[in-house]
């Protein structure tokens, strides 16, 4: 890696980290791939790789069941893992960290098994207009079924909850309120913080969709004080497959499990079952054991760096793309919060994402175009879809140079 | 011309192409160039959803041949669609289900038929052939 002509203020080794990354070697259509699809899934370094190679190559036994050598090995490592994260994300136990297959199914498990206890006819549910059709659906849902109503708190044209009309969304019928940290499309980064605050002065627990924040900066859930978090491994550098549920342990002592069977139970009969304790009362099947260790490996190679200095860096890209961004005429980013992730939209006059992604894919640049699964916000700007660069701490400067001629060519080609 | 005899003329015409750039250069031109469907066609019922581009596709039938007319939002999109159209329009049912196309191969355009989100293109070719069932079947009763 040459050095960069901007300045940089955070010291990263980039030339090492680069080198952890083998996909970043690779050519797409003849051209160095410039990878800006972080928001999608981010790439893997060579630890995780390693971790599952090795899994399958000397470890390879079903947890918590056996009584022979690998088993035990295996349910320890995959335990081990368990408690990585719970230190990362500093839980106060490790049986509140469940492991799902991703962010979907932890916000599938929570609606589904919170709606059964504690939703009926006529209670709230708020989310916000920029959530993740993900954290949409769920609670669509469970309002079906229940006869429950959505409530949407709204945006400013910047991407910002307006918390003034969450303050008056909050109600005596609110059951539970559930956003993202970081919005996948605009980048803004939500005062969680204040949200939850907000909401238990009325006891209202909150659920926090952290898919998009986990990469980027440290969650401390005690101090936010969250009764759920979740997010997916493969965002977070890991493998597919596998993400977390975090929950308190009281709420999820009290939810009903989501999905039962083998290792869900202390005792069964054809009249009644006696449910096992937690974590294993959520976690039904055989889990995706090596996704659970490769993950807890991607959590250690990102700590060895360090969030704070990835932020920082991360920053940089992000006002260096964006005032870059800004000179081409005829751009508009949408999404101008305050306070925002490295994650940025755009839309150019009269030119159709799609194309733009079709000749910058031809370039060997990955983005992503579209309605990144949030359409009621596209509908809330009026836009059809999005073309999205997202930026994770391997990407360089020089990288977002490349992009921006590749972007000047497609408007050029396209216009 | 049949369809196959058009899919290699196609095929030719792309030959010519040094790079990818003066490909797509040829594709944006035909999707500029496409004749636009009448407003009042582009309807929901005429629109094929893809994740990202939208396809609105209108067929009638006239002297036993079909004859597409369609558009896109997505000037690449509506350049493949003008490919797409110049094949198998003018064509009797008949020839157009049993359309091969295999010319979007050879022309090195398959990655917009790989059944992903991003695109209409895969639905919008089943819909052609969907249309040409309907019209066989009505032709036949």
């Amino acid at each position: 890696m040459s050095e960069a002509k901007t300045i940089l203020k955070t010291s990263i080794d980039l030339k090492k980290i680069r080198a952890d990354f083998p996909i970043l070697s690779r050519k797409v259509n003849g051209k160095s791939l410039v990878y800006f699809d972080n928001g999608a899934t981010a790439q893997k370094p060579q630890q995780v790789i390693d971790a599952i190679d090795r899994y399958y190559k000397e470890q390879n036994a079903n947890i918590h069941r056996g009584v022979h050598t690998l088993s035990q090995e295996i349910t320890i490592a995959y335990e081990n893992s368990r408690s990585t994260i719970q230190k990362h994300l500093n839980a106060a136990y490790s049986h509140e960290i469940i492991f799902t297959s991703g962010t979907t199914e932890s916000i599938n498990l929570v609606a589904t098994s919170f709606g059964k206890k504690f939703i009926s006819q006529g209670d709230e549910i708020i989310i916000s207009e920029m959530e993740h059709h993900s954290n949409i659906l769920p609670w669509q849902v469970v309002c079906e079924e229940k006869g429950a109503i959505l409530k949407v708190i709204p945006i400013n044209d910047s991407g910002e909850l307006l918390m003034d009309e969450y303050k008056k969304l909050l109600s005596d019928r609110t059951k539970i309120v559930a956003v993202t940290h970081i919005s996948n499309t605009l980048g803004t980064i939500n005062p969680v913080k204040e949200i939850i605050e907000l909401a238990h002065a009325k006891n209202i627990p909150v659920l926090i969709d952290g898919a998009q924040a986990v990469p980027h900066t440290s969650v401390d859930v005690q101090a936010l004080d969250c009764d759920f978090y979740v997010f997916s491994g493969h965002k977070l550098f890991g493998p597919t497959g596998v993400g977390i549920l975090y929950g308190k342990e009281k709420w999820l002592n009290e939810l009903p499990p989501y999905q039962v069977g083998g290792g869900t139970i202390k005792t069964v009969t054809f009249e009644k079952t006696e449910y096992a304790d937690l974590p294993l009362k959520f976690e039904a099947g055989t889990p995706h054991i090596e996704g659970g260790i490769g993950l807890a490996v991607a959590i250690d190679y990102i700590n060895e760096i360090g969030l704070s200095k990835i932020a920082a860096y991360e920053h940089e890209l992000l006002l260096y793309a964006t005032e870059a961004l800004q000179k081409i005429e005829g751009l508009r980013i949408i999404g101008t919060a305050k306070n925002k992730a490295s994650v940025i939209s755009f839309v150019v006059d009269g030119l159709h994402p799609f194309d733009i992604g079709t000749i910058l894919d031809q370039l060997g640049i990955a983005v992503r175009t579209g309605h990144h699964c949030t359409q009621p916000l596209m509908q809330c700007y009026e836009i059809q879809g999005t073309v999205r660069a997202s930026f994770a701490f391997y990407n360089t400067i020089e990288e977002i140079d490349e992009f921006i001629i590749g972007l000047n060519r497609a408007i050029k080609m396209l216009k | 011309m049949s369809i196959e005899e058009t899919e290699q003329e196609i095929i030719e015409e792309f030959e010519i192409f040094d790079d990818w750039m003066q490909k797509y250069e040829y594709i944006i031109d035909l999707g500029k160039s496409l004749p636009i469907i009448d407003e009042k066609y582009k309807t929901g019922d005429k629109l094929i959803k893809g994740c990202q581009s939208q396809v609105w596709l209108h067929s009638e039938l006239k002297d036993g041949k079909i004859i597409y007319t369609a558009d896109s939002d997505a000037i690449i999109t509506k350049g493949i669609v003008a490919l797409m159209i110049r094949v198998l329009s003018n064509h009797t049912p008949e020839e157009i289900m049993n359309a091969k196309l295999n010319f979007i191969e050879k022309i090195g355009l398959t990655q917009h038929l790989s059944p992903t989100r991003s695109n209409g293109l895969l639905s919008m070719i089943k819909q052609m052939k969907m249309d040409a069932l309907a019209y066989s079947s009505k032709l036949e009763s």
